[in-house]
Order: structure tokens, then sequence, then C-alpha cells
């Protein structure tokens, strides 16, 4: 569904993102691990074309957007849910999610889009409720929610996740971990997924990449990178060497 | 029947991205950890983050076996030996072994590929596989082991060795899958015979057999003596061991799992590729690989590729069965002879057994290769006008496959020596 072949990513000088290839499948999770200044975030700009690659091809169902424009690549089918979700605080729950349908807004759309709306307050209640707060007053977990709701509603097949569970609670973090399977699994959706949270994102994932400085350094099915050692020193936060001491 | 259809199955295009991907990774990890392979980049000016397309692959330096046995024990290692599981070894066919090591994601994905090249063979949960290779640091065994343990068939690990004590438990046992080296097979199937056994009170159904080359007469041969659909399977410890490529069914070569080896064929002397469909020397690059990656490792093997899809359903590419090793090939009268060549022969001849030595000596300045060759009862040694006849058609037969003329001695039936694991047919006593 999506392929990308040798990008390459400049800011100024600095080579962010090096020959990268990386491709997800239909209906997978993909996870995409590494530490902070990897490059990781860069990437996801690139493919929903928030910043352009210096190089390289980035495919989305079989056509080029590497130069299309962001709301284009919307269009296309491609949603990004930005890190810390930045929803719009000063508008209510409700006014964010229709800001979300954006693309497809128009009045003949007018109902469907209600059908939709519904939907999204079936599958995060929680929104229901607040559907006439404003954002800026709802937690962190309810802000990331709303953000993964209102990229919904752009009727999305690939969505990407910029770290969901950054700053929230490790209860809430549960709880989107498991939205983002009922994604996949009741909805059909393709995941890519950033995480600093290299567990939590292996253990939903089916394949995974590990970004290092820019460089893919190891890639392949989400359990065999949670047996690699390399990983498990690197980014689960395992001592292997408490045990010879 | 398919172990993995997805992967095995996979179109082309969705093959090229994962390899381009994987050998990108690969080729950064092994810049990163191996210091071999640092150097080796590094004196030829290379990046490895100006690797991007399949096509640079031949930009790349091989690994020769001797880089290998430079790094003895652990010098090509990729991972901090207390991440590895397992140590094994090749099984020094020639010269000292080297050594390669495993972490629990090798095995893993080890197991995984000789299901695959079991499962294409024929093998199911349902049958019980006798294991005759040798268990040991010779990765033969177990790599065949893990995969039919994965698949979950009932393994006998009896291990090479025996052929009395194989036949009987392959009776009692009811085994249907014999495991080992085509030359370990024939001898089976003798001693079944001398047992005076009926092939058809056995269980057997299937043989994978590996770890030497052996022709398309000896595998008519077995499936003959042994009731059998025999295949062949291809892998080197270097490598991985088993798992590598294997046939299915089709028999008509060696599917390799192009998802975790890319490979090419490459003329031995210019190391230049050769055209799809010309014979020349296997090399492997590794995609998965933890513990012992390798870059274009020099196999030796000698083998083609075979672009044609098979009927099978498999994408993955073929190579045809390995002809013999480039170091296995024996120069003699300025002309190239592998065993493999007069072996064929052989077979195709009725009266003689598929066991025969080459003595290979020097008169004067002129080199002389002599096949002994075993034959079976039915000819009569005090009729010298009917065995000069048969010596004659088999010199014949010889010369028009090798293009060169060679002597031919008969001997009686079991006076060569028999081999349980892999042949030795060459005997050489020029001083070279």
């Amino acid at each position: 569904m999506l392929k990308l072949k040798n990008v390459d990513i400049f800011y100024g000088k600095i080579h962010a993102v090096k020959r990268l290839s990386l491709h997800v499948s239909r209906g997978d999770i993909v996870a995409l691990i590494g530490a902070n200044g990897a490059g990781k975030t860069t990437l996801l700009r690139a493919i929903s074309g928030l910043l352009k690659c210096n190089s390289g091809s980035i495919f989305f169902d079989e056509i080029d957007i590497a130069k299309q424009t962001s709301d284009k690549i919307v269009t296309l089918g491609v949603s990004h849910v930005p890190e810390r979700g930045l929803v719009f605080k000063p508008l209510s729950v409700e006014d964010n999610l229709v800001l979300g349908s954006y693309p497809r807004y128009s009045l003949k759309n007018r109902n469907l889009i209600k059908v939709d709306m519904e939907q999204i307050y079936t599958m995060f209640p929680v929104l229901k409720d607040r559907r006439k707060q404003l954002a800026g007053t709802l937690s962190g977990g309810e802000q990331q929610m709303l953000a993964i709701g209102r990229a919904l509603m752009a009727k999305p097949k690939l969505l990407l996740l910029d770290e969901p569970s950054m700053g929230l609670a490790p209860l809430i973090v549960k709880d989107i971990l498991r939205l983002i399977v009922e994604l996949r699994d009741k909805y059909g959706l393709t995941v890519l997924l950033v995480e600093q949270n290299a567990r939590s994102a292996l253990k939903i994932a089916n394949t995974g990449y590990v970004l290092e400085t820019g460089r893919i350094m190891l890639e392949g099915p989400a359990d065999d990178l949670l047996m690699n050692r390399d990983v498990q020193r690197a980014y689960l936060g395992r001592d292997l060497d408490a045990g010879f001491q | 029947m398919y172990w993995e259809a997805v992967k095995e199955c996979m179109n082309k295009e969705d093959l090229e991205q994962l390899q381009l991907e994987m050998l990108q990774s690969t080729l950064s990890r092994v810049y990163m950890n191996v210091p071999f392979y640092k150097k080796k980049f590094d004196e030829l000016g290379i990046d490895p983050d100006d690797f991007r397309s399949l096509d640079d692959l031949k930009k790349l330096p091989f690994t020769t076996k001797e880089d290998l046995r430079n790094s003895y024990p652990y010098g090509m290692f990729a991972v901090p030996l207390r991440e590895v599981v397992r140590v094994q070894a090749s099984s020094g066919t020639t010269g000292m072994p080297t050594v390669v090591g495993y972490t629990k994601n090798d095995i893993k994905n080890w197991s995984n590929l000789v299901a695959r090249v079991l499962t294409a063979g024929g093998v199911t949960q349902n049958d019980i596989v006798q294991i005759a290779f040798d268990y040991g640091l010779f990765t033969g065994a177990f790599g065949l082991h893990y995969g039919a343990e994965r698949i979950g068939a009932s393994v006998i690990p009896i291990s090479s060795g025996n052929t009395r004590q194989q036949v009987k438990l392959m009776q009692d046992f009811r085994t249907t899958a014999l495991i080992c080296t085509p030359t370990f097979a024939l001898s089976i199937a003798e001693t079944i015979a001398e047992m005076e056994i009926n092939v058809n009170s056995l269980s057997l159904k299937y043989g994978l057999f590996g770890a030497e080359p052996w022709s398309e007469a000896v595998r008519q041969e077995l499936q003959e003596k042994l009731k059998i659909v025999a295949t062949d399977n291809y892998g080197l410890s270097e490598v991985m061991g088993p798992g590598v490529a294997g046939e299915c069914i089709e028999r008509n070569g060696l599917h390799i799992n192009e998802d975790h080896f890319i490979v090419e064929v490459v003329d031995p002397e210019t190391l230049e590729p050769v055209p799809a469909g010309k014979t020349g020397e296997l090399v492997i690059t590794t995609l998965t690989k933890e513990a012992f990656p390798v870059i274009r490792f020099r196999t030796r093997d000698l083998t083609r590729m075979i672009p044609e899809p098979c009927p099978c359903g498999r994408t993955f590419a073929r190579i045809g069965k390995v002809m013999g090793r480039t170091d296995d090939m024996i120069k003699v009268k300025g002309a190239n002879v592998f065993p493999s060549q007069i072996e064929a022969v052989l077979c195709e001849i009725e009266g003689t057994e598929p066991h025969f030595q080459i003595v290979i000596d020097r008169k004067g300045s002129v080199d002389e290769l002599t096949v002994l060759v075993e034959v079976s009862e039915s000819i009569f040694f005090d009729q010298m006008k009917q065995q000069r006849e048969f010596i004659d058609l088999i010199k014949t037969r010889l010369a028009d496959e090798l293009g060169i003329t060679v002597e031919v001695k008969l001997v009686d039936k079991k006076s060569l020596e028999r081999f349980e694991g892999k042949a030795k047919r060459v005997i050489e006593r020029r001083n070279l």
C-alpha cells in the first residue's frame, strides 16, 4: 500500500533521513521505532507532504505522492495524527471532528458525515459526553483520542500516528493501543505507528523497523524485533548487563 | 502445499522492495558491527548509504571462504557472543572448518525456512521423519530437525551410520520420510535389498537429499529402489545450513528462499555475472541473519539460474541441481571434469553400480584419469570379450560426456569404500 524507496531528507546540511526504503502492507500495523532525533517524525511529515524529500520516491497505492501537496495526499486516503494530537483547543470537540471531514465536506455529504461522527462517538464514548466542550479542556488522553477521531473523519485508508502514547498515563496508553488494534481488526485500517514506547508498539504491530540516525538498521516481524537483543538493550530498557555483575 | 504461501508466492515487485530494504539495513549493520566489512568497504571507498538499487550489489566485494578462515573463530560475528545461542562449524569438506553462530531469531528463521523446504518436498505433520545426517558441528542434521519439528512431523534423530540399524528402525518406526545424503540413501537402498526386505512393505514416501551434488540418474535410481519422491535441497553452513533452497515435488530445480537470501551466479574466473541459465559459481548474500550475515559469499558451488516460472505456484526463482564445487573440478588434460558428470554416465549404463572412484595420476607429463566402477553380479568376469566390450562402452560414453579419454577399471561389487556422509570420490596422485 505504501512504498518508500531511497528517501533522503535534509534539514539544511543535516542529513536527517538517509536513503530510506520502507513498505507498509494493507491491513498491517507497522511500527517505526527509534531514539529521539532518529528521523521518525521527519519521515511521517514527508509521507503526508508536510515537508518535501530531497530525493527518492513515495508510492501510495501505486501513485507517487512524493511531490503532492498535503491536501491532495489526505484525499488520496492518508491521514496524519501529529505528535501530541494538536487538536484545535478553542473549538468544541464536535467542531474538531467536523474539521477532520473538511476534505470531503459538502452540503450533499452532510448527512453522511453525521453518520460517521456517530461512529466515532461509538468508538470513543468519552468524546460524545464532551461533544460541546472546548477541546482545550480535555485531558491528554482525551485529546489524543479526539486527534485520532478527527483523522478518521477524513476516511483514510492509511493512518500515520506520531507518538500517540506521549505524555499519557500507562493506563491511558493501554486504551489507545487497544483502539489502534481495533482500527486494524474491525475497520481494516492500515497504520504506520511511530513510537518511542517500543515495547508497546511492537506488541501490537505486525512488522517493525528500527531507525537509527536516519537509517533503517533492522526490519522484521515485530515478534523477532522484540526478541532481538540490540533492540532490547537500546529501546526496551532492559539492562542486559545487570545479570553479569 | 506451501508452508508460508504469502511469502513463497509473493509478487516480484513486492519481493524486490523487500530485498532492497533488507539489503540496505544489512549493509548498515555489517558496516557498523563487523570490522571485516567496515575495513573492506573503507578500503574500496564503498559507502553503504550509496546503495540504492539491487543492481548496486555488483559493486560490493565478495566474501570468500578464505576470509571466513582468517576470521577464525568469531571474527565475522555481527553480535556479541553472549547473544549467540548456537555455534556450528562448516563440515570442513574442504580444509579447516569455519565457525558460524546463530541468535535466537536466527534459529527461529532457520526452522521456518527448512519447514518451507520440507513442505515443498511433500512432508507434513503426519510424517515420520528419519534424519540420517550426522548430528554435531555439521549444520545439516540440526537444520532439518528443527524444520521437521516446526511442521509438527515426528522426528527420529538417528544420525548417520549403522546402515542395518537404519533399515531396522525404518521398518519398526514406519518411517515415511528419509533425510540424508544421496550417497547414504544409496547405501541404505543396497542394504534393504541385502536384508531381503520388500521395499513395498516399508512406509517410505519421501526422500529429501542434500549436502552433496547428485545427478538426475541417481534420483531415478533412488526413487525406484526406495519407492519415494526424491527431492534435492541446498544449503551451506556459512550462509545458514539447509533451508537456503529446496525443490518442490515438481522436481525441476530448487526454489531459493529469496526473502532471506539474494543469489547471483558468476563466472568463477572473471567474477562477472553469467547470462541467465548459464552455469557458474553461486554467490549468496544474507538478508535476515543477525549473528552471521555475509555479503556476496562465494559458495564455490556450481549451478545455474532457472528463469522460467515453476508450475507449483511459488514465485521464488530456482537454481538447477548443484553440479559440483569449483574445487571439486578436476583439471585433467586441459578439460574440466566433475565427478557428478561421471556419476550421471555410470547410472545410465546397465550393469554398473553408482559407486565409483576417480584416480588421477600423471605418467611422464601426461595426466591419466582412471574410473574404478563397481559392477553388479550379472557381469561375467570370466568372459573376457564381453568384459572388454563393456569397458569400451563405458569409455565411449564417458569420452562423449567429458570430451577426454579416460581409463576404466571394473571392480567387484562392494569393493569400494562406502560413505555415511559426503562421499570422497577423487584420489589425486599427481604431485601438483
